[in-house]
């Protein structure tokens, strides 16, 4: 598999560390309830198609946001996590 | 026999080589099977189930029967096919399945149980009782059954990968290969060639064919001289593309140095990742047997690999030759054989209105319905209209039509479609993005048709990857029309084969089909057709025709097992080459890794790093002895400690101070310039991740630890706060963990020490503990910080890396004139659990703040990653599991880490358990074992007696629950 570095352009697999689904990046502020808290930290969907995940890129320390489909293995596009959140 | 003047190998160029033992003469450019064609041996190999005499069946790599082990001792290489070995001087080859030999086999009486063995026999048949399965049944069925052996010893042998980027990867250089990789280059693409036969040129080295006049190989040559001129094209022959993979990723197998005798210079095989914006599948075809009663018998072949051994090699596969097939192709072989001088005894045509103009006896409408022949083809049995007859023969080349080499294309669990006309499966587009089938791999049977389809594939990739590619030329060749009628099983007196490989008939078919197994993978599994290393490839289609007319549906309907990854065997050496050794676990040295060796410190690995575990001096013959005197040294005069393999961090940015405080529990914005603080960080589950120490250099700038473990996971982390959660803030981070060299400076006399090396002398009022300043070492610029893991006044002192080495011999030599010296990780280890400190074996990813005591240590005055799930109920639970010391009561022969904690009357069993140990020392200090552990509400129970027991090993003590500080609780040496 290759995945989209928006820094290094296409990049091996085994150059990136898995992290999970992007919804990470949707933290709760700490007034949020313990429930909610509970699910965002383990509740995840598993989808069968679209979906987004985190993958941090070693060689160069972007943690980029992968649009892929894991029926097709299509890899749609990688955003740089930073950008994702503005 | 070898034919003289036929062939494209120089027959003078002699080759010897051994198979079992006898020495073989072959030619420069012959192959282990051809070879000993020319030698007139055709028996080869055993068959995998009932021993059955076999010989080479194919030209390629799809070769089921003759499978041989080349090489001897540990380099011994089994199951390689006979047909893609190059033979070299000295190889040795031997035949495999037989004992005591080839040609008298004793577990060839398997072959007389026959009728007991058919498919799923040992699931019937080994059924009580069951305890004797794995005793007897199973270790006695692989011993009669199988393939070669490993040679269970460890293989020197080189192996590499290697990894290739390219525009267009064509897989298979026969005519559509050539022409697309042409095509495509011409139009300025990067292209990759890879084919795995030792030459390029396919079928048109095994064809007695012209092309634009010439002799194919003449044409192929050109082509192959203008593409190797070429700048943007690699020609990869010996290499099979084994997999497709996504992205337009493929691996690859090449053959580097099997050729030639062990030892060289170059690596046996090398494993390639290939990435292709485009691919082109021309792959060529396969043919596939016929399955008449007994047509397993060495002097059996494909007529494509007669026709290949005898135009390519010059080998003729028998003196008295007969043709079977269904289609004209097979007419081709009889054409050849009798322009070579080969008697063509019968040419049998299935079809009944065959024309075929040939000076040979032909039968048209004939079926060949047994042979003879104990170790060799001998006779076969013709029916007709006109009767049965036998003719003597000792080669019969059989055709059954073709199959497209559809595998890579089907890698992605694409299905590939059934065409009527080809009685076979192409692929469709699609399968693989960016791949596209040609030539015979499409379904293209013709020379003429494979050279257009070639063209016009290399043309369209070239159009794809923006390349405008010119007008081919189209070479002219022939363009018959490939006609056939579907022929799978003659019905007769005998067993008709399928799977040579697996020893599958088609009665194995039928059975499978009548005991329900009718899903094709269900037959595969109950049968084995299609497994091993041949994966079916003679078979697969025959037996799905089988399997479609023994349950009444069509072929498409029955469908296809999956094709997987790979297209041939890869040997693990090859795929795993580079990851032996160091390779599979890279070493870390510090910069005083030298030093350290040459005082003779064993190293142990921490992470990847190496560190030296203790100093032993003249007298001291166990660790212990030393690690008690470094402990020693330490609290009464100074030890050096090389501590650079603790992760360093620089982050730096206006908000620097507001991003540290939202990934440390503690406020670290509050830090003074020129202090340091000790920092908690919590996974944002509210478990402990790691802990640390943060400096702060300026309003905008700070250097934080990390323990050596977790250097990588925290960088990780950190990057992902600053990224992902908080991209508001400015901050920027670096590990420069390996631009510093950092030494421990610890003990009474640490200050001492430092003060004859410092350009400038420090004291407790210039530099305080938790203070840390800009420092000239020697004329060095370097940092030095008043932090103390061991409870001592002690400082660590950082230099840029390149200075580290000298650094570190003359700390080491000024600690001895002072009564101290180097020290280990195992004193490190005891000093600290004197004091009480906590490493990764407390914070082990299961402790929370609130466990080790520090649950205090998390401000509410802010958020922080992990606030939020530390405070749960659960998380802060008084019947929690606490850190507690523990000291024996009385005299112990050790403590174990790992032992569990009962209260001290209580069985020691799983109801009972109360916590465990995770750090034990012998302390010279307080001239006790000492131990570090978590005990359920444990700081409520100071002074309560309990049991440790470490089932394990055997360990037992009665301790005291204690305070984990220790030594000096109050603190007074470090400020000292």
């Amino acid at each position: 598999m290759r995945l989209i570095c928006p820094h290094c352009g296409e990049r091996d697999r085994r150059e990136f560390t898995y992290q999970g689904a992007a919804e990470i990046l949707d933290r709760p502020s700490r007034e949020v309830g313990n429930d909610d808290w509970a699910d965002y930290l383990h509740l995840r969907e598993n989808p069968a198609g679209e979906t987004k995940d985190m993958w941090y890129h070693d060689p160069c320390g972007a943690w980029i946001v992968v649009h892929r489909d894991t029926v097709t293995h299509a890899v749609h596009s990688g955003e740089l996590a930073s950008e994702v959140r503005k | 026999m070898r034919i003289a003047g036929k062939g494209l190998i120089d027959a003078s160029k002699r080759v010897s080589f051994s198979f079992d033992g006898r020495r073989i003469e072959g030619a420069e450019g012959d192959t282990v099977a051809s070879a000993l064609l020319a030698n007139d041996v055709r028996l080869v190999a055993r068959s995998f189930k009932y021993h059955r005499p076999r010989g080479v069946l194919t030209a390629g790599s799809e070769e089921p029967n003759a499978l041989v082990t080349t090489g001897s001792g540990a380099g011994a290489e089994p199951n390689v096919r006979a047909t893609m070995v190059e033979i070299h001087e000295g190889l040795e080859v031997k035949s495999q399945n037989r004992w005591p030999s080839l040609g008298f086999d004793v577990l060839s009486v398997n072959d007389l149980a026959a009728p007991f063995f058919g498919a799923g026999f040992y699931y019937k048949t080994f059924m009580w009782p069951g305890a004797l399965w794995e005793k007897l049944y199973e270790p006695l069925i692989r011993r009669a059954a199988g393939l070669g052996a490993l040679s269970g010893k460890n293989n020197a042998d080189r192996y590499e990968r290697a990894y290739a980027f390219c525009d267009l990867l064509v897989i298979g250089a026969g005519p559509a290969g050539l022409m697309a990789a042409l095509t495509a280059a011409r139009a300025g693409a990067d292209v990759i060639l890879a084919d795995e036969d030792s030459r390029m040129g396919g079928r048109l080295l095994a064809e007695s064919e012209e092309i634009d006049g010439k002799q194919g190989h003449v044409w192929v040559a050109e082509v192959l001289a203008e593409l190797s001129g070429m700048e943007n094209v690699r020609l990869m022959p010996r290499t099979t593309v084994t997999g497709a993979y996504d992205q337009g990723t493929y691996g690859a197998l090449e053959r580097v140095g099997l050729h030639k005798a062990a030892g060289g210079h170059l690596p046996r095989e090398c494993f390639w990742r290939i990435v292709a914006r485009r691919s082109i599948l021309a792959a060529g075809a396969l043919e596939r047997p016929i399955a008449f009663p007994d047509n397993d018998r060495p002097g059996i072949m494909n007529a494509g690999a007669v026709r290949a051994y005898l135009n390519r090699w010059g080998v003729a596969a028998g003196k008295r030759v007969a043709v079977y097939g269904n289609n004209d192709g097979a007419h081709k072989t009889a054409r050849d054989l009798m322009a070579a001088g080969v008697e063509v005894v019968a040419v049998i045509d299935s079809r009944i209105d065959a024309s075929v103009a040939l000076d040979a006896p032909v039968i048209t409408g004939g079926r060949v319905i047994g042979t003879k022949g104990r170790l060799g083809l001998e006779e076969i049995t013709v029916a007709s209209a006109s009767g049965e007859r036998q003719i003597k023969a000792d080669c019969l080349a059989m055709s059954g039509g073709w199959n497209p080499t559809v595998h890579l294309a089907c890698h992605m669990n694409g299905q590939p479609v059934w065409d009527e006309a080809i009685q076979s499966f192409t692929p469709k587009p699609g399968m693989i993005p960016g791949m596209e089938a040609a030539g015979a791999a499409n379904g293209v049977f013709s020379t003429a048709g494979c050279l257009a389809d070639g063209a016009r594939a290399g043309e369209a990739a070239a159009a794809d990857l923006g390349k405008k590619a010119a007008k081919t030329k189209m070479p002219k060749a022939s363009d018959g029309a490939y006609a056939l009628e579907p022929l799978w099983v003659v019905e007769g007196k005998g067993r008709q084969w399928l799977d040579f490989q697996n020893d599958v008939t088609v009665k194995d078919v039928r059975l499978a089909a009548k005991e329900n197994y009718r899903s094709v993978e269900h037959m595969k599994r109950y049968t084995t057709q299609g497994m091993a290393p041949d994966q079916g490839k003679n078979s697969n289609v025959g037996a799905l025709a089988v399997l479609a007319d023994a349950t009444g549906r069509g072929i498409p309907e029955t469908g296809t097992t999956t094709y997987r990854p790979p297209f041939v065997p890869v040997s693990i050496a090859a795929m795993g080459a580079g990851a032996q050794g160091k390779g599979f676990a890279p070493q870390r040295f510090t910069t005083s890794h030298a030093a350290s060796v040459e005082r003779g410190a064993p190293m142990i690995e921490a992470g990847m790093w190496y560190r030296p575990s203790y100093f032993a001096r003249p007298g001291e013959s166990t660790w212990r002895q030393a690690c008690d005197r470094e402990v020693t040294m330490v609290r009464e005069a100074v030890g050096i400690c090389d501590v650079s393999t603790l992760g360093k961090i620089d982050v730096q940015g206006p908000d620097a101070a507001a991003f540290l405080d939202f990934v440390y529990t503690n406020t670290i914005s509050t830090l003074p310039v020129g202090k340091v603080r000790y920092g908690l960080m919590l996974r944002e589950d509210g478990h402990v991740m790691d802990d640390g120490t943060c400096a702060r250099f300026g309003e905008g700038h700070f250097v934080i630890t990390t323990t050596t473990a977790a250097a990588a996971l925290v960088m990780r982390h950190l990057e992902f706060v600053a990224q992902g959660l908080r991209p508001d803030l400015d901050v920027q981070l670096v590990s420069v963990t390996e631009q510093w060299a950092q030494f421990g400076v610890v003990g009474p006399k640490s200050r001492d020490l430092l003060n004859d090396l410092l350009d400038a002398p420090i004291s407790d009022e210039t530099l305080p503990y938790m203070g840390h300043q800009a420092a000239q070492v020697m004329g060095v610029r370097g940092r030095l910080f008043r932090i103390s893991f061991s409870g001592e006044h002690a400082y660590e002192l950082a230099v840029p890396a390149r200075y580290g080495e000298a650094l570190y011999r003359v700390l080491v030599a000024r600690a001895e004139m002072l009564g101290g010296g180097a020290y280990g990780m195992e004193a490190l280890n005891v000093l600290r659990i004197e004091k009480g400190h906590i490493t990764h074996a407390e914070i082990h990813g299961r402790t929370t703040a609130f466990d080790i005591g520090f649950d205090k240590m998390i401000s509410r005055e802010k958020d922080c990653i992990g606030q939020k799930m530390a405070a749960r109920e659960g998380m802060v639970e008084e019947s929690r599991e606490q850190l507690v010391g523990l000291k024996p009561v009385g005299a112990v022969k050790q403590l174990t880490a790992g032992a569990h904690i009962f209260v001290e009357d209580a069985q020691a069993k799983r109801e009972n358990d109360q916590g465990y140990v995770t750090s034990v020392c012998y302390s010279p200090t307080v001239q006790s074992f000492l131990g570090l552990g978590f005990l359920k509400n444990g700081r409520a129970r100071y002074g309560e007696r309990v049991r440790l027991v470490d089932h394990l090993r055997g360990v037992e003590a009665i301790c005291e629950v204690v305070n984990p500080v220790f030594f000096d609780p109050e603190g007074g040496r470090l400020r000292g």
